[in-house]
């Protein structure tokens, strides 16, 4: 694999994102609401939370194309208001919504965007077909981009946020719109970027995507971060190793929550089904059971972020 | 709060240029109707068709007088035309301006290197053009050779607010009053088929307001050797204002639709 | 934009939905009044333009056995252009784009009404928002002295069969369109038409073969007639323009029935 690709970033041990007390207004919309956050070369790091909750006006402030309304941060040791320009030549952005040019190739694509950047003809050709590889759309290197899959667009502008060989790649919610099979592709792709030692800061609302992708994240609503851990350690803190769902024929889950008091941790009574947390799901099953209640359907599963989020902010994450 | 400041660098401004250059090598079939035929089919029906009936104007033929006219309208409305469509459409469609954010470009870059591709454009059609009028028999002063830099600079004039113009609305209604209340008012009425001095003198100072009367005047001087209704520098000063006015504006709006 | 969903039987009740829906999808845009004028402003700008500017250095004009100020001449040029545009602007780029890519007329066919009947309402609305315009440069005309009231109204009923003509032929060329870059196409044609049709200059100045060609074209036939009336220069001739532009309605509806038909329903 290259050595472009596979440089480590060289920005010693200073963090390449820092802020505090972060805050992003639009007139009387709080959008960010005072957060503090430091991510470290190398890392994975994940904001998670539903839509509206601030990710995205953080990830602009931190691309540097929307300015804080207060607050510090410092983007790879720069000020973002002043050296904007010099802090998004080593940056790579994915954005949310794919903005590649419909009337240009997808080999003319990634050109036209290195040179953006300033790199050399032909090293831009050298890079734009090293990296057609990598997200494997060599074969549609002279093909236009309207032709092509979402989950191929999404790959081609990952590809164009690696043009420039930057020390920190932001993504905006990389897989969603996409079907399973492209996303589990990006996935891996991804997977790859990190294993190469590359610094990927991503937003998202799946929950199964910041457990794969994220070695680090904050959860975010109403602007707010409201936790912050690994994973696992956010699964551990705020939820237990197992969950059992159950599903009632006509009766309202919330009228059945008192008859299952003390069973497991925690219950949480949702429309369509109730959630029982416990250290072991099986033997809470049989302690239902045993109180003669009798669910239509129960499935006893690992916690998940899902389950973090319910807690934190008692709201589901998709609606 | 809006940058009003911007940073113009010529690496970037380039790479927007070879960018819009690209993107023509793809499309540029659309355009040789518009620039390059159209003016010619408008020489013919009237200069040749209506000229015939006219006879002489200021001592020359009518189709030697308009031939300049036609040629700074032309610059004026391609730069009216590529700076509205596509400069919308990079915003709002395609997001071509906010993939360029993302990386060192900057909005003055984004302007400074569109300017430049309409430039060229413009050049290209002009140079054309005046081949076309010396088949014509229309030249009469060596002087004719600067009108291509003359319909230059009418299409920054005219280019540089467009784009202001178009970074600034959010829907393409407006550019259907754009081209039918000041383009198309402009084409007809700032001295290309008929001289300026004609129109009643309350309207007279809307036609040098505008850009292509002063190009129509120092095109029609150059090619007829004769000299224009105000000094050459005066012309040419306010072609230059107009760009640098225009351009401010642009700077301006092109830095505030990319903050949202 | 437009979503014709219930188009075009030839009911007034039906008509007057479709109607509704087009105003509803011009009002969509901002500004929609001024939009919508507007479209009546550039034959004006034109006529003042050409017909008087120029026409101050032409002096008057000799057209058959009649000497007529050159604005006289152009101005009835101007209103049949405007009813050929305003009828071409709405059965082309607007048609098209809910034909080939809005897919309305599929859903339309879904229902009991036929092809023919799209045809038709969609020919309705053009003719509404075309004759504003030309009515409106009627009124300009006479108000300029450039035709007389009573000529005036008499050429109204000209230009609804010329914006007739032209929408039918519109209709019949949209289905015939393989893409947005076939309108370049069209619109040269069109802008041919629009500077050789002895709308600028009579005819008679070209060469004589050239002057077969125009006579073979549609504006060409437009124009004499609207002209013939507007300056009350009334001939037999005036009645094989009109055949003219009648056989364009009648051959440009069928053939765009039968080509929606084809497209659309098999």
């Amino acid at each position: 694999m290259s050595e472009g690709l596979a440089r480590v970033c060289t920005v010693s041990d200073q963090p390449l994102i820092y802020a505090r007390g972060l805050v992003k207004r639009f007139g009387d919309f709080t959008a960010v609401d005072g957060i503090d956050l430091s991510v470290a070369p190398g890392e994975a790091f994940g904001f998670l939370g539903p839509n509206g909750a601030g990710k995205s006006s953080t990830m602009r402030m931190i691309g540097c194309v929307s300015m804080p309304t207060s607050g510090e941060l410092r983007i790879l040791g720069m000020d973002p208001v002043r050296d904007g320009t010099r802090i998004r030549a080593r940056l790579g952005v994915c954005p949310q919504l794919d903005n590649l040019d419909p009337d240009l190739s997808v080999r003319e694509n990634l050109l036209t965007y290195a040179r953006y950047f300033g790199v050399p003809r032909a090293e831009a050709r050298r890079r734009a077909d090293e990296l057609l590889e990598f997200v494997q759309l060599a074969d549609r290197a002279g093909s236009k981009v309207d032709p092509l899959s979402g989950g191929m667009k999404r790959r081609l502008t990952i590809a164009r946020a690696m043009v420039n060989d930057p020390d920190l790649v932001l993504l905006d919610e990389p897989t969603t719109g996409l079907d399973p099979q492209a996303r589990h592709l990006l996935w891996e792709r991804l997977f790859q970027l990190k294993r190469r030692g590359t610094t990927l800061v991503l937003t998202t609302h799946y929950m199964d995507e910041a457990e794969q992708l994220c070695d680090r994240l904050v959860v975010m609503d109403g602007g707010r971060i409201v936790a912050e851990g690994s994973p696992r350690a956010l699964i551990e803190t705020y939820s237990t190793p197992e969950v059992v769902e159950l599903r009632f024929g006509d009766e309202r889950p919330a009228d059945l929550a008192g008859k299952l008091a003390g069973v497991g941790t925690r219950i949480d009574p949702l429309p369509d089904r109730l959630l029982v947390y416990a250290a072991d799901g099986d033997a809470a099953t049989a302690e239902v059971h045993r109180r003669g209640l009798t669910p239509s359907s129960v499935l006893v599963r690992r916690s998940t972020l899902e389950d973090v989020f319910l807690h934190l902010t008692g709201r589901t994450l998709v609606d | 709060m809006a940058i009003l400041a911007t940073r113009v660098s010529a690496r970037s401004t380039l790479a927007v240029l070879e960018r819009d250059l690209t993107l023509y090598r793809r499309l540029w079939r659309a355009s040789v109707f518009s620039s390059f035929v159209l003016p010619v089919l408008f020489l013919l029906s009237i200069g040749l068709g209506v000229g015939g009936h006219v006879g002489d104007i200021g001592g020359v033929s009518y189709l030697a007088w308009i031939v300049p006219g036609v040629m700074a309208a032309t610059a004026f409305q391609m730069a009216v035309g590529e700076c509205t469509y596509p400069i919308l459409g990079d915003f709002k469609w395609t997001r071509g301006f906010h993939a360029m954010r993302a990386t060192p470009v900057e909005a003055g870059d984004m302007v400074c290197g569109y300017l430049l591709y309409i430039l060229i454009r413009v050049e290209i059609a002009a140079v054309v053009f005046l081949g076309v009028s010396a088949l014509f028999g229309a030249l009469r002063s060596p002087w004719a050779l600067v009108t291509p830099l003359v319909c230059g600079l009418v299409a920054l004039a005219t280019a540089a607010p467009t784009m202001a113009f178009s970074a600034g609305v959010d829907h393409d209604s407006y550019f259907a009053l754009l081209f039918r209340f000041v383009m198309i008012p402009s084409t007809l009425f700032a001295g290309v088929f008929f001289p300026v001095g004609q129109l009643p003198a309350v309207v007279r100072p809307l036609a040098y307001l505008s850009p292509l009367w002063h190009g129509v005047e120092l095109d029609r001087a150059a090619t007829l050797g004769a000299a224009p209704p105000w000094p050459v520098a005066a012309h040419l000063a306010y072609l230059l204002v107009f760009t640098a006015a225009g351009m401010l504006w642009a700077f301006h709006a092109f830095g505030r639709r990319l903050q949202d | 934009m437009v979503t014709t969903m219930i188009a075009a039987r030839v009911s007034p009740a039906r008509v007057g939905a479709v109607f509704g829906r087009n105003v509803g999808a011009l009002r969509s845009g901002p500004a929609y009044w001024l939009v919508l004028l507007s479209g009546f402003f550039e034959p004006v700008l034109y006529l003042l333009s050409i017909g008087v500017g120029v026409g101050a250095l032409v002096g008057d004009l000799q057209v058959g056995d009649r000497s007529l100020p050159y604005a006289a001449f152009v101005a009835p040029a101007m209103l049949a252009v405007s009813a050929m545009s305003g009828a071409l602007a709405e059965t082309t780029y607007n048609f098209f784009f809910k034909m080939k890519y809005q897919k309305t007329f599929e859903a339309v066919l879904a229902t009991p009404v036929r092809p023919f009947e799209i045809a038709v309402g969609e020919l309705g609305w053009a003719m509404v928002r075309g004759s504003l315009y030309t009515g409106l440069f009627l009124v300009v005309m006479v108000a300029l002295g450039l035709a007389a009231p009573l000529w005036a109204l008499a050429a109204f009923p000209a230009t609804i069969l010329v914006g007739l003509a032209f929408g039918s032929i519109g209709m019949a060329i949209s289905t015939l369109l393989r893409g947005w870059q076939d309108f370049d196409l069209m619109s040269t044609g069109q802008f041919a038409l629009f500077l050789f049709s002895g709308t600028f200059s009579p005819v008679g100045d070209y060469p004589a073969a050239m002057q077969v060609l125009i006579q073979l074209t549609p504006l060409y036939h437009a124009v004499e007639l609207v002209r013939g009336i507007a300056i009350g220069q009334m001939a037999w001739g005036l009645l094989a323009h009109a055949a003219y532009l009648l056989a364009m309605v009648v051959g440009g509806l069928l053939f765009a029935a039968r080509r929606l038909q084809r497209t659309l329903c098999e």
